[in-house]
Order: structure tokens, then C-alpha cells, then sequence
């Protein structure tokens, strides 16, 4: 398991160290001499451990010279898995055979976590919270193993103004929650208005060629809720699941027909934990008692019949060795009636650029030196509409003979709707203890599609 | 503190004046206080108003009352109100890992074992784990064990999420590893607990459960609510071998890729661990193809990866490769550019659109060299644009594989000769890569085209001072002289063919890797002892060789040693100076040259008995080339035909029982380690051999296999095969006893042989064993006296120089010699792969045979078996 977790600044300093296990310090007890053989054994450690332990990852992983080939560094026989979030190392250490992804699921946890009590993760806050980040490690790793490290759960007990005397009632309370002996809902919720609200969140992805292959695309979406249900709702959603839909369509292939429903293929979800497996497993249909307030529902992931809200045809032209023409069109391609919004199109320059001369049609385009890109970007664009943009790149001279590897043109945006195509079908609410039904309910239901990793190659 | 006295004591104004007593400034009242403190406790009297007088008292340096205080704590954080408080006290007291202090945190454990909170439980529950750390004997004695299978039945997923955490701990350093008893029942209530508990505890369950295979069908649903260590955790778990198997690994692959687009940490361990399954179940993710093409902004980690699985998947992704040819990473484009090759080779069709590929000439020219070794006279119209680059290449790889290329096809291209003059010009400034295959080409050329290569033969390399090229210089000579025809048959013989895949894990190793998978071994791929510190967290689930070990010293050792003092010189096996000749790289995963089996090991098997070991027959295998025998004399060809040693490992050996396999293993020096065939001889088994691998256990230099053993078809009974294994000396390293002892053990579809085997040291020797002059003198001095031995070589009639030309042969290396009344005096120093050098010093008197060796070495123990090198080769 987990033998100890450091941070570390960019200069690898060492801001926080927990060490939970000693044989992060027990050093190899063989001779020297048969010791220093094979890259893979590293420097050996020695004299005080942890500290050399947490030496050991500065100089062959902070200051190695080299761009770090590897999240799992083994110096010594000591593994040490790292995440960076903006100058700020965090590495856990292990001497073990570990599951190396649960390792790095907790150190995002982990991120999450001081997020959530701190904000941005910088040094500067870090510093100002050393004890409440002792504190949270010292909840959240009992003996490096991970323990309960909701956010919602510490923060009933883990407060920067230290634990309020509680009566044996809340004590228990507190923790039952953070056993998880609870679960996701107390009794006993009461609304004067039953509402709930249901978020479609997608992330569209796409790589093009620059002749307009789609040469991978998918999508990864999430259902978010937000309920304010009184008493325990008995839930169930519907989508339109190609499996779903298929299944019925065999008893009523009328209906099916005549809806004209599209349906998509999900190629892999997953739900809360509060969804009834057995039930999607056996009918592929979603029930559940929500809990109270915000969460996830369930995430997916598409791959066919993506709707790609946008084309760039981009089109560079060498002119020269000094000159660089380049035109980029981007297409809108959804219903005329919706906006999309947000949109930034990022055309990489090269290194050796000199001056950009820009026209675009539409929004605002500039040349950022600090960036090697000329970034354009348009406010609100409708659909089935075209914009472009043309640049010339003056170069200066090089006698680098590696030429420039033409790293693809990316996008973002933002779109009302799904491009996965998924609709919601139904949210159906039955409580049968309390006087309200599904009709007095009120449901809202929201689509948004943002760009992923949206790339076209020129 | 038992003392009675201390609980006789009883008055109203106690409290004050233990107050008082707790705060003096003598340490001797400052304990008596604290032992009246404890007894007041134990007789059930509130002292708790006394808590930061006690707690002062901690900055001491007295143990006693150190201890006292503890004890003062627990009891009182134990019984806090607050469940937290409880539960914090018990965790942190399982972290004050001196020995001394369990005796206190027994009793407080006890109660929060027995508390009412399940927090307390599970933190309590940990908490044995850690006191098992320090004193086993003590869980054992309290019954901590029988508690932990309690709490598996709780209704609390976290206590039993953690106490499976505890079990799984304990029972690794516990003497029975079989803690819970995963029957129905058991399993039942694990399996009520993983729909509830958290991530972390499912995969702690998880993790636990991977042996109890039955609950799969039941846990599947589970990848719907799961995160990605849940997933890898699930892969661990499924029945290897099975239709199930595939059936789920089917179902994983969704959720595999989903992993994918997930933080690049995470996608960098799912694509280590699908690497592994690739090369099990290529199908599995065959549709999947296009989750693996580059993002621009991926890490280089995860591009490589990447890069790796889609040469596994191959086949439409050529266009794909061609576009990363461009990109800016160096060793990405690289490897791109050959996996471009790799695809070549694998991929029929693919292979015209590849020779088109020229981005990155010099890669590409390595690559191209390997597609017209796959498919000789189908490419060549590539040859002209490949001479029109011939100037820019400066890569010796590249330049190697050009001249190659050109030798290789010298018919077709009309000004071979010119072109292969240009080479020649800059001949000395070469590298020896170069050279050697400029020499090879030359001699194709001229055997192909008599007429115009006249002029290119006589050969500077005589001056040369690299000796492998003045060698093979003087082979060919030697060989066009004489014979030129079977000159032909030899130098322009059939290749063999090149093989596919490339970088496949040893099947071995991919069975246990696959058996780890989600764990750091499958990230590294690497057995967990190779980066797991002993005994801490070995599951070595295939081939147990740690157990081989004992089986393996049946063997008699004084035979074993035996061997290896008559071992003689050692050269390049047959197939290894053959493939040298022909700059074809015999040891890769192709079909190796086939020699003759070796009856002879039956019969002397039967007719010495099963123990007996049968060693030092030397004798040629008769299938090298007759031509060799014949060449006058060049010291390369004579001794190149190598002594084969063979002995019995006597395992297995049941009986009435069938006869285990004999192996015999023959150690050679290939250019950077050693090389080891072996042969079985199958006497009366019935049945054939299939699926033959080989492993070898830590040893002292870090010999292990660098490919997986070439035996590919099955072995019928009373058939033999040779076969020849490339070794290299990266291996994880553990001091062995005697020193070059190496285990070993073969795999096949019958069982697992063991055997042990000494290695000659000769065969560790590196070429830069040269020590400058000024260094031997301060090496020499730097080294204590203590660390010399001397030795005594008897029955020697050399001379020094011959003797130092012996050993040079060897990669011995003479510094220097002096002349010293009438003795020479010769100073040589050597390196072992492990970096170790040894000092020697030889003293030859004129008349008397017996020469006096002094060696002296950091590492005095090698000593003894460098000694016996020189033994075998003064003798030889």
C-alpha cells in the first residue's frame, strides 16, 4: 500500500510529508558490490531514509534533466507514482507491488479534496493549510489505505475551526455517513415544491485529417441531477438507448417507426452508486432513489453517429521559406434555430514566427507570441453558417533543419445541445407514502455540448 | 507500578496533590506521581481533570514514565464520548511503532474492537494490521484474528471493507496465508458489502477475492458503477484460459477504453496493463483501434504506449504511423518509423505503401533493410532513391543497413562497386558496425560480380586493431583462396526468415504479469521481485523458481564445479559465427540453425546412471559448415566449434516414473554476454512437449534470458532439438552461493524442471577490461592488501607472451610486463558486466611449470573462480 505522500513546489522543496509506513527508510541489504548493477536498481539510498526518499524523487524526477518518460518512477526498489497540478508535484511512494491505478485515483481524490477545502492547488495555499492537509491525510490513508475521502462526508467533521461539541445523536450521524452505513439519502426530506432539474453535460472529441477524415471521434457525457424531492422518490429514467428502444420495438414496431425516434448505441456507462445494477443489467432500465441535492447520474461513452457541431477545412500554404499563407474555414452544422457559443479556433504558428497579418470575417483574431498560436475567437454563431479566417506568417530565417511538425488546428465551443444525440425520454417519480405524484413534479431538462479534445490536422 | 502501595493510598485531596507531584521538578517524583496517577485510574477514581499535567509529563526522556503517559491517554481518549476522538487515539497509537508501547495499546484495541461505533471498527480494524507489523505473536495471543473474520459478516461496509484490508496484510507475512476461508457464506457477505462501500473498499475486495473465481459472474455488473482501478482490479480477478475469459474480457474492453480518456496518468497504467492483454487476446481490442491514435497533446509516455499497442493491433493504421513521422519528439518519430517497419513485415500488403515512407531517411533505411529480409526481390525499385541518399547518412545503423542492402543486391544495381568505394575512401574513420558489413558487402559483390571487384578485395583491414575485423578479413580470405564456390554457398547462403513481433514478453513472464495485472508489475513489466523488496509482497503465482532453488541442489555441485574447471577456452558458438558472417542476427526469435541432436547424451545417460553427471565431452557438432575444418588453420576456425557439457539435473526423476528431459547447456561469448544452448533428449516419454519456456532465478551478475525460448514446435519423443538463448546481464541481481551459480528452470506441458548450473566467469569478461597504466598502479595501491590472494596454476609450459596473448583472446589484458631476476613478471586487469575489476599478476619462472597468481579485486570473492578461468585456460 501506500508507504508515504509528499509535496513538493517546482523548485522540490518539500512543502508536506506524511510518511505511513518504515519501510519507505529500509534500505537493501545486500553487498555493495553486487548492488550497483542494472539501470533499473538506481542510486542506492542510505543514512536517514525518508529523507533520502523524498531527496531521491527531486533529483531523478523534479530535476531530471530529461522530460519525465514515466507517472511511475522506481528509484531503488521505491516506486514513486506522481501527479503535477500546475508547479505542484504531489507523489505518493510505495515499496510494494501496489494497484498502481488506485494509487493515482487517490492522488486526484486527493486533488480533488484539497480543492474543495482550499481552492486552486498553489503553494501559497498549501503552506496556509499545512495542518488541515495533515489532518485530511491523516482521515483519508489510515495505514496507506485509502478510507472514506467524499468531500461532502470530511467536511461534517474535518473543519478549519476544529469539532464543535455535538450531541451523541449528530456524532453518530457523522460517523454512519462517513462509513457509508447510510447511504446516499436520510428519511424524512420534505419540499413544498417537488422539483428536480437534469443536466445532459457532453464532451465531444474529435481528431480530422486535413483532406476531413474523421479518423477517431467520441463522446463522453454525463447525466447530472439536481433533486428537491420530498420523502424517498422512487425514480426511473429513460433515454433513448438503441437497446432499449430495440427491445420494445419488437412488441410495438408501429410506434417506433412512427415516432421516427433516432436512438444511439452507448458503448460503455457507468452509474451512481445509488442506480439498481441488477435491474439495468436484466432490463437495461435505470431506477433509483435519488439523493438529495446535486449529482452524477450516470456517465457514457459514444463512438457512432456523433453530430459534429463543427468542420474546419483548414488549408496552409508554404510560400518560400519565409512565408507561411494560411486559410481556415470552420462550418457550422446543426439546426439553424440553435446558437452555439464560446467558440475559440486555435491555429498553431510556428517557432520562428516573426509577424502575423490576420482577416476574419467574424469575432476577434490575435497573434499570441506566448503561445506560437493566432487564436480566434467568435461570441455566438448560429448553425448551417460558415465564418473563415486567413493569416499570413512571416518567418524568420532558420538553419534548423527540423521542420516544424505542424501540430493540429483545435477548437472549442459550446452547443445547446447533445452530439452524442441522446435525448431523454422520460424521468418518471413515484412516491407512493406521500400525497404527490409524478404529473405534480416539476422537470427541467437542459443540454450542453462542449468541445473535448476537438483537433483537426493541417 | 504493580507496586501495591500505590492503590492503598485514598484521600479527598488527592487530586491536588498529584497535580502538584506531576509538575515537580525531580523526574523521580514526576514517575512516582504518574504511577499513582494510572492506579488511581485503575481503581476507577476520575483522574481525567489531571490531563494536561500528564501530558507534560510526555517531554521526558525516562521510558517508565513515557509509558505511563501512554497508557494515561489511551485510557482516556479511549473512553471519550466522541467516536472520533476514539478511533483517532487507537490509529494513532498503532502508529507508534516501538516495540515497547504494544503492551499498551493491547487493551485500548480490545475495547475499540468491541466499541459501539463502526468508525472505531474499521480505524480498529487497521489497527491490528499495524500491531501485526510489530508483534504478530500478540494478534495471534488476543484473538485480534478472530474479530477481523468477524467484522467480515458487518453490516457496515467499510468494517468489513477494512478488515479485509487487515486479513490480506496480515496474511502475508503469516505463516498460513489462508486467513478467511472463502466459502459460500463468506463470500456472500463480501459480496453484499461491495455494492455498498466505497471505491477504495471494492477494490480492496476486490484485490482480495482474486482467487475466488466463482463470484465473477456475480461482481460483473459492478463495471457499471466502477472507476477505473475498480476495472483493472475486475481484470485480475476473471478465470484465465476460459471461453468465460474472452466472453468478459469482451465486456471489459468498453470500459478499458473509457479509461482512456481519462487523466494521462491513469490512461499510462491502462495501456501498460492492455500491452499485456494484446498479446494474449489481440481480438479483444481489435475494434478498438482508434482509441489508441495520438493526441497532439498527449505526454510522450502515454504516446509511446500508444504507439506500442497499435504495432500489436496493427494493420490499419499505416496512415496513421506516417503522420507521427512528423512530429517533433525525437525517439517518438523513431519508433514510429519502425513501427512503420514493423507493420511491413507483418502486414503483406502494407508493405509497398511503407517503402514509400521516407521521412526520416536514416530510420527508415534500418527498416527497409528488415522489410527485404522478409521479402527478398519484391522492393527493389526502391534501391535508387535509397543510393541518391547514400551521402547524407551519418547514423552508423543507417550506413550499416545502406551497405547491406547494397552487398545484399549487388546484381541489380550497376554501380555497386562505385558505390561501395565511396565507402571504402573513409574506411578507418567507420565504426566497426560499419566496417564489418563493408567487408561482408564486399566479398557478396565480389562473389556475385567477380569481374569488377577485383580491385576492392585486398583489404586494409590487416592493420586494423579491432580484432574481429582482422578475423573475418582473414576468413574470407582464406575461404576465396581456397574454395570459392563453397565460399558462395556459405557467404550468400538462405537467410532465415525474420520474425514478426518484435518485443514480446517471454510467455512466462506474461503469465505471471497477466496474473498481477492492475498492479505496479504490470506497469513495469516486471516480475514484482524485481523491484518488491524480499519478502515483503511476493504472490508469485507461476513458476516458483524460489522453490527451485532446493530442488535444484540435488545436483551434485562438486560435479557442477567440476565442469567448470575443465571448461575450456570459449568462442562464438557455430550458429553465433555463422550469423556474425553474414551480419544476420541469428539470436533473434528466428528459427535457429538447426544441429544435429546429440544421441551420444542417451547413451551415456543409461549407461552412467540417472545421477550420474557426464562432463567435458568435448566434440564438434557435426553439422558445421565441413569447409571450416579443412581452412588452414586461422585460430578463429579451429576452436570455433564449441565443447559441449551436459549434465543430468536429476529431477523428476520418480521411479518407474517417465525420464525427465536432459539438458544440456552450452555457454558461449556472443559480443555482450552469453550464450547457452541447450538440448533435450527425450528417452521414454510418451507423450510429446509443447509450450517450452525458460526462467532464471536472481543471481549474482544478472544473467537472464533477453528472448523467450525458441521452441515452437513440439518436441515428439526421442527427438532433439537445439536451440540457442540470448542472455543479457540486466537481470535483477542476488548474491549467490557458490558465486556463478545460476538456477534456472524450464517450463513445458508436463511440469517444471529445475536445475542449477555454474556460470564460467570468462564469459562476464567485457572488452573494456583495459586498465591505463597509471590507473592498474593506483587501483593497485588503493585496494588493501588483505583483499589479495594467491593462487598456484600447476603444469604450465608457456611462455609469457603466449600466455598473454591467451588471455587477451579473453579479454584479459596485459598492462604490463617487467622482467624480475630472471621471472616475468606479467600485470593484467579484466572487467566483469557487473563493473567489478580484478588485478592480477602473474609470475612465470623460467623451469618451473607451476606459475604463481596474485589477484586482487574489491570483491575478494570472485577471486577463487577467477582463478579458475585461469586455470582452464593455461590448460587448455
Amino acid at each position: 500500500m501506500i508507504g508515504g505522500l509528499f509535496i513538493y513546489n517546482h523548485k522540490g522543496e518539500v512543502l508536506i510529508s506524511r510518511v505511513y509506513r518504515d519501510d519507505i527508510g529500509s534500505q537493501a541489504a545486500d553487498s555493495a558490490v553486487f548492488s550497483s548493477s542494472g539501470p533499473f536498481l538506481g542510486e542506492r539510498l542510505g543514512g536517514v531514509v525518508r529523507r533520502n526518499a523524498v531527496d531521491a524523487f527531486r533529483v531523478n524526477v523534479i530535476h531530471a534533466r530529461q522530460q519525465v518518460r514515466s507517472p511511475v518512477t522506481n528509484i531503488a526498489r521505491t516506486s514513486f507514482f506522481h501527479v503535477k497540478r500546475s508547479n505542484i508535484w504531489l507523489a505518493a511512494v510505495t515499496k510494494q507491488n501496489v494497484n498502481a491505478a488506485m494509487v493515482f485515483e487517490f492522488l486526484y481524490k486527493m486533488c480533488d479534496v484539497m480543492a474543495a477545502y482550499f481552492g486552486k492547488i498553489s503553494e501559497e495555499n498549501i503552506k496556509n493549510n499545512f495542518v488541515l492537509i495533515y489532518e485530511l491525510l491523516d482521515e483519508i490513508l489510515d495505514f496507506g489505505y485509502p478510507q472514506n475521502s467524499e468531500t461532502g462526508a470530511l467536511k461534517t467533521f474535518i473543519t478549519q475551526q476544529g469539532i464543535k461539541s455535538q450531541t451523541k445523536e449528530e456524532q453518530s450521524q457523522i460517523t454512519s455517513q462517513v462509513t457509508g452505513q447510510i447511504g446516499w439519502r436520510r428519511e424524512g426530506i420534505k419540499y413544498r415544491r417537488n422539483e428536480l432539474f437534469l443536466d445532459v453535460l457532453e464532451s465531444v472529441n474529435l481528431l480530422m485529417s486535413p483532406q476531413g477524415q474523421v479518423l477517431s471521434a467520441h463522446v463522453s457525457g454525463r447525466v447530472v441531477m439536481k433533486s428537491y424531492l420530498s420523502g424517498m422518490p422512487e425514480c426511473k429514467f429513460g433515454m433513448n438507448d438503441k437497446i432499449v428502444i430495440e427491445k420494445q420495438g419488437k412488441g410495438t414496431a408501429d410506434e417506433t417507426s412512427k415516432s421516427g425516434k433516432q436512438s444511439i448505441a452507448i458503448d460503455d456507462c457507468t452509474f451512481h452508486q445509488c442506480v439498481r445494477l441488477s435491474k439495468f443489467d436484466s432490463e437495461r432500465s435505470i431506477s433509483f432513489i435519488p439523493p438529495d441535492g446535486e449529482f452524477e447520474l450516470m456517465r457514457y461513452r459514444t463512438t457512432k453517429d456523433i453530430i459534429l457541431p463543427f468542420r474546419v477545412i483548414p488549408l496552409v500554404r508554404e510560400v518560400g521559406r519565409t512565408k507561411l499563407e494560411v486559410k481556415v474555414v470552420i462550418k457550422s452544422n446543426f439546426k439553424p434555430s440553435l446558437l452555439a457559443q464560446k467558440i475559440e479556433v486555435r491555429i498553431p504558428t510556428p517557432l520562428n514566427t516573426s509577424g502575423v497579418q490576420v482577416i476574419c470575417m467574424k469575432g476577434k483574431a490575435k497573434y499570441k507570441a506566448s503561445e506560437n498560436a493566432i487564436v480566434w475567437k467568435i461570441k455566438r454563431m448560429a448553425g448551417m453558417k460558415e465564418s473563415q479566417i486567413s493569416a499570413e506568417i512571416e518567418l524568420l530565417p532558420t538553419n534548423d533543419k527540423k521542420k516544424w511538425a505542424r501540430p493540429p488546428i483545435s477548437m472549442n465551443f459550446e452547443v445547446p445541445f447533445a452530439p452524442s444525440g441522446l435525448k431523454v425520454r422520460y424521468l418518471k417519480v413515484f412516491e407512493p407514502k406521500l400525497n404527490y405524484s409524478d404529473h405534480d413534479v416539476i422537470k427541467w431538462v437542459r443540454y450542453i455540448g462542449r468541445s473535448g479534445i476537438y483537433e483537426t490536422r493541417c | 507500578m504493580t507496586d501495591p502501595k500505590y492503590f492503598t493510598t485514598n484521600k479527598k485531596r488527592e487530586i491536588f496533590e498529584l497535580k502538584a507531584e506531576l509538575n515537580n521538578e525531580k523526574k523521580e517524583k514526576r514517575k512516582e506521581a504518574g504511577k499513582k496517577v494510572i492506579a488511581a485510574m485503575t481503581v476507577g477514581k476520575d483522574v481525567s481533570s489531571l490531563f494536561p499535567d500528564v501530558v507534560n509529563c510526555m517531554q521526558t526522556d525516562n521510558l517508565e514514565l513515557k509509558k505511563l503517559v501512554y497508557h494515561y491517554l489511551m485510557n482516556y481518549d479511549c473512553e471519550d464520548p466522541d467516536p472520533l476522538i476514539r478511533a483517532l487515539t487507537v490509529r494513532t497509537m498503532g502508529c507508534i511503532r516501538v516495540d515497547k508501547i504494544t503492551e499498551y495499546l493491547c487493551e485500548p484495541l480490545c475495547k475499540c474492537l468491541k466499541d459501539e461505533d463502526p468508525y472505531v471498527w474499521k480505524t480498529a480494524a487497521v489497527c491490528v494490521a499495524k500491531l501485526h507489523d510489530i508483534n504478530a505473536q500478540m494478534v495471534e495471543d488476543q484473538g485480534f484474528l478472530d474479530s477481523l473474520r468477524d467484522f467480515i459478516a458487518d453490516s457496515n461496509p467499510m468494517v468489513v471493507a477494512n478488515a479485509i484490508v487487515a486479513l490480506s496484510e496480515i496474511s502475508e507475512s503469516h505463516q498460513n496465508s489462508n486467513l478467511l476461508d472463502l466459502n459460500s457464506q463468506n463470500i456472500n457477505k463480501l459480496l453484499t458489502a461491495l455494492n455498498e462501500c466505497t471505491e477504495w473498499g471494492q477494490i480492496f475486495i476486490l484485490d482480495y477475492d482474486r482467487e475466488a473465481q466463482s463470484i465473477c459472474e456475480q461482481v460483473t455488473p459492478r463495471l457499471s458503477h466502477a472507476n477505473s482501478e475498480v476495472v483493472l482490479s475486475f481484470l485480475e480477478l476473471l478465470p484465465k484460459d476460459s471461453d468465460y475469459y474472452n466472453m468478459l474480457l469482451k465486456k471489459l474492453a468498453p470500459p478499458l477504453v473509457t479509461l482512456l480518456s481519462g487523466e494521462p496518468e491513469v490512461q499510462y497504467i491502462t495501456l501498460r496493463n492492455i500491452n499485456l492483454i494484446v498479446q494474449i487476446r489481440p481480438e479483444t481490442l481489435k475494434q478498438e483501434i482508434k482509441a489508441f491514435f495520438v493526441k497532439c497533446n498527449d505526454p510522450i509516455y502515454v504516446k509511446l504506449e500508444k504507439l506500442d499497442i497499435m504495432i500489436r493491433l496493427a494493420s490499419q493504421v499505416l496512415a496513421e504511423l506516417k503522420e507521427y513521422a512528423t512530429e517533433g519528439d525525437v525517439d517518438f518519430v523513431c519508433k514510429a518509423v519502425r513501427a512503420i517497419g514493423q507493420c511491413a513485415i507483418k502486414v503483406e500488403q502494407s508493405a509497398e505503401c511503407c517503402t514509400k515512407v521516407n521521412y526520416v531517411v536514416q530510420e527508415a533505411i534500418v527498416v527497409i533493410r528488415d522489410i527485404f529480409r522478409k521479402y527478398p526481390n519484391k522492393y527493389e525499385s526502391i534501391i535508387a532513391t535509397l543510393c541518391g541518399n547514400l551521402d547524407s547518412l551519418d547514423e552508423p545503423d543507417a550506413r550499416a543497413a545502406t551497405i547491406w542492402i547494397v552487398g545484399e543486391c549487388a546484381e541489380r544495381i550497376d554501380n555497386a562497386d562505385e558505390l561501395l568505394e565511396s565507402f571504402l575512401e573513409g574506411f578507418h574513420d567507420e565504426s566497426t558496425q560499419v566496417q564489418l558489413t563493408l567487408l561482408t558487402a564486399i566479398v557478396k559483390l565480389f562473389l556475385k560480380k567477380p569481374s569488377e571487384t577485383q580491385e576492392l578485395v585486398p583489404l586494409t583491414t590487416r592493420y586494423s586493431d579491432n580484432s574481429d575485423l582482422r578475423d573475418r578479413s582473414y576468413i574470407y580470405r582464406c575461404l576465396l583462396s581456397t574454395d570459392p564456390v563453397t565460399a558462395k554457398e556459405i557467404v550468400l547462403s538462405e537467410k532465415p526468415l525474420i520474425s514478426e513481433e518484435t518485443d514480446l514478453i517471454e510467455p512466462t513472464l506474461l503469465d505471471e504479469l497477466i496474473c498481477h495485472i492492475g498492479s505496479l508489475a504490470s506497469v513495469y513489466h516486471k516480475p514484482p521481485n524485481a523491484f518488491v523488496e524480499g519478502s515483503h509482497g511476493i504472490h508469485r503465482k507461476h513458476l516458483p523458481i524460489h522453490h527451485g532453488s532446493t530442488d535444484a541442489g540435488d545436483s551434485p555441485v562438486g560435479t557442477t564445479t567440476a565442469m567448470n574447471l575443465e571448461q575450456p577456452q570459449v568462442k562464438p558458438s557455430q550458429g553465433d559465427l555463422l550469423g556474425d558472417l553474414l551480419n544476420l542476427d541469428l539470436s533473434s526469435p528466428v528459427n535457429a540453425p538447426q544441429v544435429s541432436s546429440m544421441q551420444m547424451g542417451a547413451v551415456d545417460l543409461q549407461g552412467g546412471g540417472l545421477e550420474s553427471l557426464l562432463v567435458g565431452q568435448s566434440f564438434i557438432p557435426s553439422s558445421v559448415p565441413a569447409t571450416f575444418a579443412p581452412s588452414p588453420g586461422p585460430a578463429v576456425v579451429s576452436s570455433g566449434p564449441n565443447d559441449l557439457f551436459e549434465f543430468s539435473t536429476g529431477i523428476g526423476m520418480a521411479p518407474g516414473g517417465y525420464v525427465a528431459p536432459k539438458a544440456v547447456w552450452l555457454p558461449a561469448v556472443k559480443a555482450k554476454g552469453l550464450e547457452i544452448s541447450g538440448t533435450f533428449t527425450h528417452l521414454q516419454a510418451l507423450q510429446h512437449m509443447t509450450d517450452f519456456a525458460i526462467q532464471f532465478n536472481k543471481n549474482s551478475f544478472g544473467v537472464i534470458p533477453s528472448t523467450p525460448l525458441a521452441i515452437h514446435t513440439p518436441l515428439m519423443p526421442n527427438q532433439s532439438i537445439d536451440v540457442s538463448l540470448p542472455l543479457n546481464t540486466v537481470g535483477p541481481v542476488m548474491k549467490m552461493e557458490p558465486l556463478n551459480n545460476l538456477q534456472g528452470a524450464v517450463k513445458n506441458n508436463l511440469d517444471v524442471f529445475y536445475f542449477s548450473w555454474l556460470i564460467p566467469l570468462n564469459v562476464l569478461f567485457v572488452e573494456d577490461g583495459k586498465m591505463e597504466h597509471q590507473v592498474f598502479l593506483a587501483t593497485s595501491k588503493d585496494i588493501p592488501n588483505e583483499n589479495e590472494l594467491q593462487f598456484q596454476v600447476k603444469e604450465c609450459h608457456f611462455n609469457a607472451d603466449t600466455v598473454s596473448s591467451k588471455f587477451q583472446n579473453n579479454n584479459v589484458y596485459t598492462i604490463a610486463k617487467r622482467n624480475v631476476e630472471g621471472q616475468d613478471m606479467l600485470y593484467q586487469s579484466l572487467k566483469l558486466t557487473n563493473g567489478i575489476w580484478i588485478l592480477a599478476e602473474l609470475r612465470i619462472q623460467p623451469g618451473n611449470p607451476n606459475y604463481t597468481l596474485s589477484l586482487k579485486c574489491r570483491a575478494p570473492e570472485v577471486s577463487q573462480y577467477i582463478y579458475q578461468v585461469y586455470n582452464s585456460v593455461l590448460k587448455n
